[in-house]
């Protein structure tokens, strides 16, 4: 490793209980909580932290509108470098590539990521209630539920296009809760069969409840620094090896092919190239699981599997434990956690798997990881490849 | 039960809604490269020039894809539910969403020809929806 090659040092996530945080603690203390815990595994304190990358829906319009000033103050902080990039789900992605950038470029030394949410404990999540501004326009007075709704429309377009079933998009819910009964982190551990995920209610068609990820609290932290500087620190490092970002739109109806993620073909392609690695080097893979048809569609645009092929590649427990590819394997947002923004929790886990530290759900020997997430209404898209060093 | 959300008019859709109002589907169309989009904007996403012409649109189209919302986006939608949300596809080029009114799930299918019908939601708005062409 060259000095300045970008490490994560750092990870913690909030526990929940019934997928609520403990307490009835804010945002702000959910986030300041996991970045305490992510920098003392690594031996840092807050006050070392010279970069500040977050983002969230809390806290809106104001302070959440600068939600980089509003920790910066809660944290008692004054970084040299902030990024509060906000593309949906897929920013925590992101985010690491921004920070890698920076630290390789010597503009900060030691760089913290937050995410905190709190939408449970609120009951904030709903399908409607949006503004009418701009864009969204020509999509609220229709009524469609969002976000369900968009990726209901690509479901049904990909089954249009290559005969894709609600089993086969069942199976991805099936596989991520054998993988959440491995994980006593995980919100939803009651055992799970495809025909369970087919008679739940159906939502916006094509796609069931089961189809879809939790309502969850949650909060996490990851703590980026130099190669240089790690080598002082009490963690294993992870390497950042590959990153890309692709992003597009904001209403699904500027989206130019349903049945095909553009974005994620775009972000994984650059993070692979980068990484020189392939779909098939990689131990470990955690791909946003907003909804099922995610996963498949993401499985196919990275090149896991062929365009069309998805159905086909999740089925017969290939992405279940024991299987090919071991896929989304704290359980996910369909069965772990999914608080709002979920991305910045596929790096905690790949991280995790990495260091050897996923208990009876670890991947045996994982040297490489992949982490993929999806924003917005299949907006955009952010891959990450991390190694064990 | 609260009132349905309507679009918030601005300088660029302004033409839009005022076309809606006179029951007629209006697009803008480049004077560069003479290709229409949706929803319109102050440059042309395609080739980005700045001359914009308003013309009326035919009205029809096929569905691109579609879904049923079981249960309504918000308090506003509730009793509606299910209902037909789609994007369509019309037959000048450009892909808008809308509602395709049916009594009958089971004719709606991804490229099933449709066309448009106003519908009256407010004093000064008027949303242009679908219907299958054949029906109504």
């Amino acid at each position: 490793m060259a000095p300045r090659d970008p490490v994560i040092v750092g990870i913690a996530d909030a526990a929940l209980v019934d997928g609520k945080v403990e307490g009835g603690a804010s945002a702000l203390q959910i986030q300041a909580r996991v970045a305490k815990a992510a920098l003392d595994e690594a031996g840092l304190g807050i006050g070392d932290v010279d970069g500040l990358l977050v983002t969230g829906a809390w806290g809106l319009p104001r302070p959440g509108h600068t939600p980089a000033l509003q920790m910066a103050e809660y944290l008692g902080l004054r970084p040299r470098f902030s990024d509060t990039t906000n593309a949906g789900g897929s920013s925590f992605e992101m985010h690491v590539a921004h920070a890698a950038l920076a630290i390789q470029a010597g503009y900060c030394e030691v760089a913290l990521i937050l995410y905190g949410s709190t939408q449970r404990s609120e009951r904030s999540r709903s399908l409607g209630g949006r503004p009418t501004l701009f864009s969204l326009q020509y999509e609220v007075p229709w009524g469609l539920p969002t976000p369900l709704g968009s990726y209901a429309m690509a479901a049904h377009r990909h089954t249009h296009e290559y005969g894709t079933t609600s089993e086969q998009l069942a199976e991805i819910a099936v596989a991520a809760r054998d993988w959440a009964r491995l994980n006593p982190a995980a919100m939803m551990r009651e055992p799970l069969e495809v025909k369970d995920v087919l008679a739940s209610p159906m939502i916006a068609d094509p796609l069931h409840r089961l189809d879809c990820c939790l309502v969850t609290d949650g909060g996490g932290a990851i703590v980026m620094t130099s190669a240089d500087r790690a080598r002082d620190l009490r963690t294993a490092p992870v390497r950042v090896i590959g990153y890309g970002e692709s992003l597009s739109h904001v209403t699904i109806g500027a989206m130019e092919d349903l049945g095909w993620l553009h974005m994620a073909a775009e972000a994984g392609g650059r993070a692979f190239a980068m990484a020189g690695v392939k779909p098939e080097d990689v131990d470990v893979a955690e791909i946003y699981d907003s909804f099922t048809i995610t996963v498949l569609m993401s499985l196919e645009a990275l090149g896991f599997c062929g365009r069309g092929e998805g159905g086909a590649f999740v089925s017969e427990g290939r992405i279940a434990p024991g299987g090919a590819l071991a896929l989304n394997t704290n359980g996910g947002g369909l069965s772990y956690a999914h608080p709002g923004m979920y991305g910045i929790f596929l790096v905690i886990e790949a991280v995790r798997q990495l260091r050897g530290e996923a208990g009876e759900r670890q991947v045996a020997d994982a040297k490489l990881a992949l982490a993929h997430g999806t924003g917005g209404t299949l907006s955009s898209a952010a891959t990450c490849i991390l190694a064990r060093e | 039960m609260p009132e349905k959300p309507l679009p918030e008019i601005d300088a660029d859709s302004a033409p839009f809604w005022r076309g809606t109002m006179e029951r007629r589907l209006m697009l803008p169309f480049c004077t560069g490269c003479g290709r229409p989009h949706f929803p319109p904007r102050a440059l042309c996403p395609h080739c980005h020039g700045d001359g914009l012409e308003w013309k009326r649109a035919s009205g029809e189209g096929t569905i691109y894809t579609y879904t049923i919302a079981r249960r309504g986006a918000g308090p506003a939608f509730e009793d509606e539910a299910p209902y037909v949300v789609a994007l369509i596809d019309l037959a000048e080029g450009v892909r808008m969403m809308s509602n395709v009114i049916t009594d009958d799930f089971e004719k709606i299918a991804i490229g099933a020809p449709v066309r448009v019908v106003f519908e009256r939601a407010a004093d000064k708005v008027t949303l242009p929806k679908f219907e299958l062409a054949g029906e109504g």
